[in-house]
């Protein structure tokens, strides 16, 4: 009947606002922003001219051997970078998995990369303009002359998969799942659940991801969800503020690894904290708007905290909320922060306003795949340090927003039990609760 | 120990392939030993090393038929590949026998919060006229590509949900609007083995007890300038030469084997709990008995050869065999992913003769690819689709273009009656991820 008790051994990021766990936190905890203009094309002319980047970046700091992953993709990069951390701080790397096939992996990675200037090129090339259409001939004959294998299967959203399966001789389940902004929360949420059903002893899972290219900031741009803010960059996201206008694109990666608490004691691993439950659901609305009563984010966080076995509603044994921060999607959209606020009040009733709940998309943008992942590092150094971060550029009160953003500045909160929230474009909704852990 | 998960039955099987709509189609086609691959008709292919394709031909699916009228304004936001898990899920809800918000009539069958959605999705290519077409009014006095006039004028000739045509997981969200699902849902980019994967992810989550229904397995088109040419580049094509027929070119496990061709196919079935599917009064078609998952090591990092000895294929195999609870000596016939890629083959055929032993000749093969090329994220389920029809007529579809297998009961053969009790499906992807499934008629 018991199902094997799944701790969290390790943690890793690759972030615009750094590439350690610690330097990170710091600067989340300082509100500091890692929003500048955007270096990676010439998006001068656009409507979102900034983005939060990943900034001196070098792989081959993290990985065993560099060449073996000298064709990695920049989402394959950054899961390397975040997953190697992780694998460290959980002693894997002294004490590698006797069976590779108990090894598995469950990553929310994004789609790599176009490689902008060879395709865009090749079809341009190729654009037979009184026809209207693309000469398929011509266009071989360019695409074929100027792109290269590596770089077009770098592509395949399942290719950070092979590079971590590669770098720690992970043989066992393997996964990639792509459900837009909750991908790489659902990631940690399955993993969670194979490893609960017996069939690994070690799951390393998160998010990788950029889109901070062409086709990437155009597509939002053109469904006007990116902020277009016209002053200074690091004041563009503003999650939960009245004058909040659209997210900031961030970019990288957060990987962990999960054991079974079996696993762990029997190799001396030390425990970071607990994953206590899951929630998953799907809005099944429309393609384009989020269930106006926040539904779906509301079903997959009951379902997360029933797996927990926590009551909503019932104060803990120090007489305080259940849980003691929340890690908001909080995009920033006028829409998302409006119904996860909603759905926030409708899961926790009365005691919604006791628990802070902040954006670090205020701070580092929207990892896309990857934000949750980093979100749900979040709440582990919360947990162990007592500290929440802050929602930056918090400064209009938005009437219909009434919960406790942690606005501008970290606090100090004793906290035990944290919920990791993320929704998907396109309806996927999910939820995480992550535990002190207590032998 | 976890208490037993729930048995889990498939109650319906929707298929969109080159053969046409419904599993009807694909499997008269199959036991004909008919070919769908024909040059393409979209693209000039001519400047690839073969002009052949798979492709669903118009006048066997129409989109705009499998949505309900109130939904087929949403139609022109789909991709392809969208389009294909729509009409592949009106298929496998229909003959599950479900009434969901679809009909638009009648109480629905099955509640919307129970009602899960796994859909393996492949990388979708953006439509090439449409995006060069916008491109195309962003270029500089030397023709080339100018950012700056992009920025503030060209990227307006993107309809403003241009995007949501690409991104994976859309599949999943038409399909979970139109048949109102609630539950989980979740999409999986694992190329081929994307399917198989969700429909074990499926399985795992109606076990659990978070759902009591799912639509769930995987589409894709590849049968686009970005998809040939990914595939020339993973070296999976076959060169073709002149005049050659495209009904010949896929030759599975053959001596002569020299690649494969692009496809398209979506597969979705309707997994149920099996104590809810009886409590309904559905037909269970059979039941997905054990799912196992692995990934090989891939020596080149990203798996466009696989592992020569198949051992992560192997140990997939394994676990959806001890998960079953069944040994390799239940298995009455194989649906290997069977490309005709001669690397890729080898992989599947050290597998089959490590998994079976000197059992290896003897147990029947059923191959897909020589009708309807890689359908990518779309094979496994569709290939699942397969086994539960062969399962239901107990019958083996024809096979073609192998005049010998080497040593595997793979060779050219018309259609023919057998004893069938359990089906092994498996498919490994370019990556190195290998699902495996077993598909076992309802005792």
């Amino acid at each position: 009947m018991n199902a094997p008790r799944i701790v969290v051994t390790g943690t890793g990021w690759i972030t615009p606002l750094g590439h350690d766990i610690e330097g990170v936190w710091k600067r989340l905890l300082n509100a500091e922003s890692g929003m500048a203009p955007i270096t990676r094309f010439d998006a001068r002319t656009f409507p979102t001219t900034f983005a939060a980047e990943v900034r001196d970046y070098d792989v081959a700091r993290f990985v065993k051997d560099a060449k073996v992953h000298a064709t990695a993709g920049l989402n394959s990069q950054f899961a390397l970078g975040a997953a190697s951390q992780a694998w460290r701080q959980a002693g894997l790397d002294r004490t590698p998995p006797r069976d590779p096939r108990r090894v598995g992996l469950y990553l929310g990675a994004g789609e790599g990369v176009l490689d902008t200037a060879n395709y865009v090129g090749s079809n341009l090339a190729a654009w037979d303009a009184a026809a209207g259409t693309v000469d398929g001939r011509r266009w071989a004959e360019a695409a074929l002359a100027c792109m290269t294998p590596a770089r077009e299967i770098e592509q395949e959203p399942n290719m950070p998969l092979a590079h971590l399966a590669r770098e720690f001789n992970a043989r066992g389940p393997a996964y990639n799942c792509l459900t837009a902004c909750a991908a790489s929360t659902q990631a940690i949420g399955e993993a969670f659940s194979i490893l609960r059903r017996g069939d690994a002893d070690v799951m390393v899972a998160g998010g990788t991801h950029t889109m901070i290219h062409l086709l990437g900031v155009t597509g939002f741009n053109r469904l006007t969800a990116l902020s277009e803010f016209k002053g200074d960059p690091t004041e563009a996201s503003r999650p939960f503020s009245l004058d909040r206008g659209g997210f900031v694109m961030g970019e990288g990666s957060g990987m962990i690894v999960l054991e079974t608490l079996e696993h762990a004691q029997a190799r001396g691993a030390t425990p970071l904290c607990e994953v206590v439950g899951y929630g998953s659901s799907c809005d099944a609305y429309r393609i384009t708007d989020i269930q106006p009563e926040g539904r779906g984010a509301a079903v997959a966080m009951e379902a997360a905290l029933r797996q927990a076995g926590i009551d909503p509603h019932a104060r803990d044994a120090q007489g305080r909320p259940p849980i003691q921060y929340i890690s908001a999607h909080g995009t920033g959209t006028k829409e998302n922060d409006s119904i996860e606020t909603r759905a926030v009040k409708r899961v926790f009733g009365e005691l919604a306003r006791e628990i802070p709940m902040s954006s670090i998309k205020s701070m580092m943008g929207h990892l896309i795949a990857a934000a949750g992942s980093v979100e749900f590092i979040t709440c582990v150094l919360a947990i162990r340090d007592g500290m929440v971060p802050p929602t930056r550029n918090l400064r209009v009160p938005d009437p219909e927003l009434d919960l406790d953003y942690v606005p501008n500045a970290a606090r100090k909160v004793a906290v035990d039990v944290c919920v990791s929230n993320n929704f998907g474009f396109g309806g996927q909704n999910d939820s995480l609760v992550v535990r002190r852990f207590i032998a | 120990m976890p208490r037993q998960p729930r048995r889990v039955v498939i109650t319906g099987t929707g298929t969109v392939t080159p053969f046409g709509q419904g599993i009807g189609a694909t499997w008269a086609a199959l036991c004909e030993g008919r070919s769908a691959v024909a040059p393409c008709r979209t693209f000039d292919f001519g400047g690839f090393p073969t002009p052949f394709v798979a492709q669903v031909p118009d006048e066997l699916f129409d989109a705009k038929a499998v949505v309900p009228k109130s939904y087929r304004k949403a139609t022109k936001v789909m991709s392809r590949d969208i389009e294909l898990a729509v009409g592949a899920a009106f298929e496998a809800v229909r003959e599950a026998g479900l009434v969901t918000k679809a009909h638009e009539q009648g109480s629905v069958t099955i509640p919307p919060a129970r009602f899960g959605c796994h859909i393996g999705a492949g990388l979708i290519a953006a439509e090439e006229n449409e995006l060069t077409s916008a491109l195309a009014t962003a270029r500089s006095a030397d023709g080339s590509f100018d950012f700056g006039a992009w920025g503030t004028e060209g990227m307006k000739n993107l309809t403003p949900l241009w995007m949501l045509k690409y991104l994976p997981n859309m599949l999943a969200c038409h399909v979970t609007i139109v048949h109102d699902c609630q539950g989980p849902s979740n999409t999986i980019t694992c190329g081929e083995a994307s399917s198989l994967l969700s429909l074990g992810e499926s399985m795992r989550v109606i076990g659990r007890g978070d759902a009591d229904a799912c639509i769930s397995g995987g589409a894709e088109s590849k049968t686009n300038l970005m998809g040939m040419m990914r595939q020339h580049y993973a070296r999976r094509l076959a060169a073709t030469a002149p005049g050659e027929d495209p009904a010949t070119v896929v030759r599975p496990f053959a001596a002569d084997a020299k690649g494969c061709v692009p496809g398209e196919g979506g597969g979705l079935l309707v997994l149920e709990a099996m104590e809810t599917a009886a409590a309904r009064g559905a037909t269970a078609l059979a039941e997905l008995a054990g799912f196992g998952a692995s990934q090989s090591f891939c020596a080149d990092t990203l798996g466009v050869e696989p592992e020569a000895d198949g051992q992560g294929i192997v140990d997939a195999i394994e676990a959806a065999l001890a998960d079953a609870g069944m040994d390799a000596g239940g298995i009455d016939a194989i649906i290997p992913f069977g490309t005709g890629v001669a690397m890729l083959d080898a992989a599947e055929r050290a597998a089959i003769t490590k998994v079976f032993g000197a059992r290896a000749a003897a147990v029947p093969v059923i191959t897909l690819c020589p009708g309807i090329g890689n359908c990518g994220a779309g094979a496994g389920a569709i290939a699942a689709s397969v086994a539960v029809r062969a399962l239901r007529e107990q019958r083996l579809p024809a096979r073609i273009n192998c005049a010998d297998a080497g040593g595997l009961d793979a060779a050219s053969a018309p259609a023919r009656d057998a004893t069938l009790r359990a089906v092994l499906v498996f498919t490994p992807s370019l990556g190195g991820q290998n699902a495996a499934a077993v598909i076992r008629s309802i005792a």
